[in-house]
């Protein structure tokens, strides 16, 4: 089967307003017989569910969680980006266009990112419209910060909770619309398996999580939303209940999955501080913008650090190795995530890691208090400030500026990052991976669509901060409403999907004899068990940087990991109930399916790029030397398995890229 | 360090539960209270009895999914903390701990320490939003300048997590906190105000119905409140109702 | 406006309202019955006036009776409509952790100062009223202050008197700035208020008190 992406012609900065002009639309009264099933209420599922409802369709929207509000892009802290140029400072279309491809290190669409540049301006509208309280500036006007790897201030936020703030606003949007009876809300519901009927996406099988109860539910298209699958490292910033599955099932029924490998992992969260961990807590990179990295430059110091003898204020400047300054004199600590993160596993593989785990390094905020202190004292006009009065205006200005962000390191850590540097690691944290998707946002099975962090999309190999929130409400507000439409608009006739066919009978009974035999082998070890052991796998072999061996080894280990796991798991409890365990092992085993195509992925791909690292394609001389080397000649292309049976058993797909539009260069941060 | 656990049982629903005494050891002080449940659930699934059923999500403190009331306090002894990020240095070697479900005739257990808290869902269904479509041709976001104070008191009552600690402190488990903070965000924003009447008459209507009692300013929601979400945001819903209704 | 006293809140401000009812006529009481500490006949002469000027009589008294019958009955009302919002209740609850004594026990306080008023309509109201509406004794308007002395006399009374006193001013200490907040106010979290209220919960009952161990003591 062919990859048709279904680009529309055109010149890039018409393709979108020209296909909507031509799309087949519904006509209002059709709709009401139309349904449509949303998996997932994260900002993507959220908001796709109001905006389909408010259309007209029937729709019907599953969370695991108790409430949509719950979904995980909640956690979303810096902002959302937009192509306003409200801050007069050269933004555009175009240039958001150019940072997001150039960011995601040139491996998204080019027609898809360009859309998602053309309508990031309407959210902001949107979101205002519906109560978003944005951060706004004295004259009532919104407020803008800037983020990492692009030239301009376009990042909309509200304080530290954007994307709880925006997923508020989408879940507003849904109640309007529950109350209108026009979204019927299943909360606590997994979906389990996905039915196609006649090559269409008809229907899905969910598990009532309070009772048990397996049930079947069709709808004329099914839309996935159900977020990324950063969990498969076990420790991620992801929420603990974040999953694979819905992502998982469809392509187990045809959808194809792209780019698995592409991970992004983000350098500031706080450290592991033992086994039990369950789960990293991200800190915003905005710290990034005042602190400084870095390690001990002597091993005599980690060591004694390490062992409690010495603390990293006793270590004088020149005892210190600020490693991101040293190798990269032009961005220093600002260079983007992924250069971050492996720099960071650089140093603590070489030993220089300064936490018992040996896995943290430290985030040093006293020159800028020191710095801000002096800066004040002359604002303030004090002559001769003493070292005490520049701290504490120092302080302050840093307190105003990160002041939540250091509660929270505090109550998690019991340190005081005033006093003494933060300690930070690398933490798995997105998944520009995901199901391929056409330029209508439907994937390789037809009425079948992914939105979100779940496509693969426009984010390329690496995504800029401030893009997921952009991503998720484009998809879900703005582009997946009508191009569903002009699928479903095939559909008017069709009458409501019998939920008695043969398809929802096979469906319904593959989920629940997989059910059945959680709950009845008499295995020894527990769910997490396995995933902590998936977990280290993917980390240590597929993790920040990779190598071929590696990824064989990876590949071989999970296999027979999945294996163990299908003969030795233990779940307790029974089926008819509220069960975590059970809910968890159907989880893991996707994720214990998923983990190998990653490393099958990363093993094909043999060059470096955005979050994808191999340590066989760096630059081997020049000023590069020892850098990521990308290879546009050979991987310019989207890499989309079809599902054979066992993983290492994917069939590739490719989807060549053509950059039309933007010119392909290599990244330097030198 | 050891410590005795008193927990919450019920099996569902419509069972009758019970406090049962649970011994769990080597607990680390950096844990958090959910990792150290992780820990007693893993030794509980390798006897073969069922782990306890605690509601989590997120896990640094913002999807307010978890929900337990600990040694008599909603999340436990320290302030402007979820359960998730309440850690084990807030306790000693050999305490006993008491864990129960956020109690309320408003929030059924469903299980163990799982609550249904849905019936916040249908308070915000009655009006919890701006009746606004999404279109794309919403008029430019910078079109009403709405002042930063106003902005920043939004804010701070959008800020709720709806975990309903609010709820389970107040001795007349009334949810004042929580429909005030979501009738504040609107009422301070003027985007919100064309519909101000109609929702809060709607949602303290929906409120009263879902069996919330009433509230007597004791105060005790605001201290527990994970988010410091202020009692000035039941005075503003009181105000409104006034305004509505007269 | 109908729908508005049928809802919590509205009930709440209904609660409100009585209850600033009822101080202002506390502090009218309280100024009335120190007067019996300074002057026989300056008490003498408020209390004709107010028991004989017919609107105080015929309207602010009915008031006041509807006042206090509302507010309890209210009172009772709103505290088993609380009750039925929890049925289970914790097996430890730790509520001095983030709230007053005072707050949380409004219906003991309440139920004490209830118990009080009885007595003290017994002791004095009833009379009263059966000394001017029911036997149509001549009036005197110089025996209040011999009444109000005399009823000081008993020690036990006294001591019920002192610690329904007590129960008044725990029962301020929450209602005072409580019924700001009711009324939407944010007046009542202000700091002064919360001074104001706390110098009126504790002043004037304190003040009854030291009335009632004067007279006691003056015997």
């Amino acid at each position: 089967m062919a990859l048709n992406s279904k680009v529309p012609q055109g010149p890039i900065k018409d393709k979108w307003t020209n296909y909507k002009d031509h799309i087949n639309l519904v006509n209002p009264a059709n709709k009401r017989h139309i349904d449509v099933i949303v998996v997932g209420t994260g900002l993507a599922g959220g908001s796709a569910s109001a905006t389909l409802a408010e259309l007209g369709y029937n729709v019907k929207a599953f969370a695991y969680q108790d409430s949509p509000r719950r979904a995980h892009s909640i956690a979303a802290q810096g902002g959302i980006n937009a192509a306003k140029n409200y801050q007069g400072d050269g933004d555009s279309t175009y240039r958001l266009f150019y940072d997001t491809v150039k960011g995601g290190d040139y491996r998204s669409r080019e027609a898809n990112v360009y859309r998602l540049a053309e309508v990031s301006a309407n959210i902001i509208d949107q979101c205002v419209a519906q109560g978003v309280p944005f951060a706004r500036d004295y004259g009532g006007l919104l407020d803008n910060r800037s983020f990492g790897g692009v030239l301009v201030s376009r990042t909309f936020y509200a304080k530290g909770q954007t994307g709880q703030q925006l997923l508020l606003g989408a879940y507003s949007a849904m109640n309007r619309q529950i109350a209108r009876g026009k979204i019927e809300m299943f909360n606590r519901h997994e979906m389990l398996d996905v039915v196609i009927v006649d090559g269409k996406a008809r229907g899905i099988i969910a598990r009532n999580l309070v009772t048990g109860e397996i049930e079947r539910h069709s709808a004329h298209a099914v839309v996935i939303a159900s977020g990324g699958y950063g969990n498969v490292y076990f420790l991620s910033t992801n929420a603990m209940g974040s999953n694979a599955t819905a992502a998982w099932k469809i392509h187990k029924k045809g959808a194809f999955f792209a780019n698995p490998c592409y991970t992004q992992i983000h350098p500031t969260c706080i450290p592991r501080s033992g086994d039990y961990q369950s789960k990293l807590t991200l800190m915003s990179e905005s710290l990034r913008n005042d602190g400084r990295i870095w390690v001990p430059k002597n091993m005599d110091d980690v060591l004694a650090i390490r062992e409690g003898k010495k603390k990293p204020t006793d270590l004088s400047e020149d005892e210190r190795d600020y490693y991101l300054e040293r190798r990269y004199p032009a961005f220093g600590n600002l260079v983007p995530r992924d250069v971050a993160s492996r720099a960071a596993k650089e140093r603590c593989d070489a030993g220089y890691g300064v936490n018992a785990t040996g896995e943290a390094v430290y985030l040093d905020f006293a020159s800028a208090i020191e710095r801000y202190g002096k800066e004040q004292a002359k604002i303030q006009g004090i002559e001769n400030p003493s070292k005490e009065k520049i701290t504490e205006l120092g302080e302050a200005i840093v307190e105003a500026k990160y002041g939540n962000l250091f509660q929270m390191y505090e109550k998690i850590v019991d340190e005081n990052p005033y006093k003494t540097p933060m300690m930070i690691y690398p933490a798995t944290h997105y998944t520009m991976g995901g199901v391929w998707v056409d330029y209508n946002l439907m994937t390789t099975v037809n009425g079948l669509y992914c939105i979100g962090e779940a496509n693969f999309s426009d984010h390329g190999a690496n995504r800029l901060g401030a893009s997921a929130l952009m991503q998720g409400l484009a998809d879900g507000y703005f582009v997946l409403p009508y191009t569903i439409g002009d699928y479903l608009s095939h559909d008017i006739r069709t009458g409501k999907i019998p939920t008695d066919s043969k398809e929802f009978d096979e469906a319904e009974k593959s989920v629940k004899d997989r059910i059945d035999f959680f709950i009845n082998n008499k295995g020894t070890h527990s769910v997490d068990y396995y995933h902590k052991k998936l977990g280290k796998i993917m980390w240590d072999k597929c993790g920040m940087s990779r190598n071929e061996q590696g990824l064989k080894e990876a590949m071989a280990e999970i296999k027979a990991l999945r294996e163990d796991f299908w003969k030795n798991v233990k779940v307790p409890g029974s089926a008819n109930e509220m069960n975590p365990e059970l809910e968890k092992a159907g989880r893991v085993a996707d994720f214990l399916e998923l983990g190998e195509l990653f490393a099958k992925d990363a093993l094909n791909r043999n060059e470096s790029c955005g979050g994808h690292f191999r340590e066989e394609s760096v630059e081997l001389e020049g000023e590069q030397k020892g850098e990521a080397k990308r290879n546009d000649k050979d991987y310019a292309y989207v890499a989309a398995w079809e599902y054979k049976g066992e993983p290492a058993d994917a069939v590739l797909h490719k989807e060549e890229l053509e950059f039309k539009d933007i010119e392909l260069k290599q990244r330097s941060y030198k | 360090m050891n410590l005795t656990l008193k927990i919450w049982r019920q099996k569902d629903s419509k069972s009758k539960g019970q406090m049962v005494d649970y011994k769990v050891s080597d607990i680390s002080e950096h844990m958090s209270f959910l990792e150290m449940m992780d820990v007693l659930n893993e030794q509980l699934v390798a006897k073969g009895e069922e782990p306890v059923a605690f509601d989590h999500d997120c896990r640094e403190g913002i999807c307010g999914m978890c929900s337990m009331y600990i040694n008599g306090e909603a999340h436990g002894p320290d302030r402007g903390v979820t359960t998730c990020q309440l850690h084990m240095r807030m306790f000693k070697d050999g305490d006993t701990i008491t864990i129960e479900p956020f109690r309320a005739a408003a929030f059924p257990v469903i299980k163990d320490l799982v609550v249904d808290r849905t019936s916040f869902d249908r308070i915000q269904q009655a009006g919890g939003y701006i009746s606004v479509n999404t279109s794309g041709n919403t008029q430019d976001a910078n079109a009403i300048p709405i002042s930063k104070h106003a902005a920043d008191e939004a804010m701070d009552a959008a800020t709720c997590i709806g975990c309903g600690a609010c709820v389970a402190t107040c001795k007349n488990s009334s949810a004042m906190l929580f429909v005030g903070a979501k009738v504040s965000q609107y009422a301070l924003l003027p985007q919100g105000q064309v519909e101000a009447a109609d929702r809060v008459r709607n949602m303290v209507a929906q409120m009263d119905l879902e069996g919330f009692g009433n509230c007597t300013n004791t105060g005790a929601c605001e201290i527990e409140c994970p988010k410091g979400i202020s009692l000035e945001n039941i005075a503003r819903m009181n105000r409104e109702l006034l305004k509505a209704s007269f | 406006m109908s729908g508005f006293f049928k809802s919590s809140i509205g009930r709440k401000v209904a609660m409100a309202l009585s209850a600033f009812f009822l101080m202002i006529f506390l502090l009218q009481h309280f100024v009335i019955n120190l007067l019996s500490v300074f002057s026989a006949d300056a008490f003498n002469e408020a209390s004709h006036f107010m028991g004989t000027n017919p609107l105080i009589q015929f309207v602010m008294q009915p008031i006041l009776i509807f006042g206090v019958v509302f507010h309890f009955v209210m009172g009772f009302v709103l505290e088993i409509k609380n009750k039925k919002a929890r049925q289970v209740s914790y097996v430890s609850n730790n509520g001095n952790a983030n709230s007053t004594w005072m707050s949380r026990n409004m219906i003991y306080s309440g139920a004490a100062i209830l118990a009080f008023i009885v007595l003290h309509f017994i002791d004095f109201w009833i009379p009263e009223i059966n000394h001017k509406y029911i036997a149509f004794l001549p009036e005197d308007p110089t025996r209040y202050f011999g009444e109000l002395h005399h009823k000081f006399e008993n020690p036990i009374r006294v001591g019920a008197y002192v610690i329904a006193f007590v129960f008044l001013a725990l029962h301020l200490l929450h209602g005072f700035t409580s019924a700001f907040q009711s009324v939407g106010a944010t007046a009542g979290r202000k700091k002064t208020m919360k001074d104001i209220g706390k110098a009126y919960a504790i002043l004037i009952p304190l003040g009854f008190i030291f009335i009632a161990l004067y007279h006691h003591l003056n015997h």
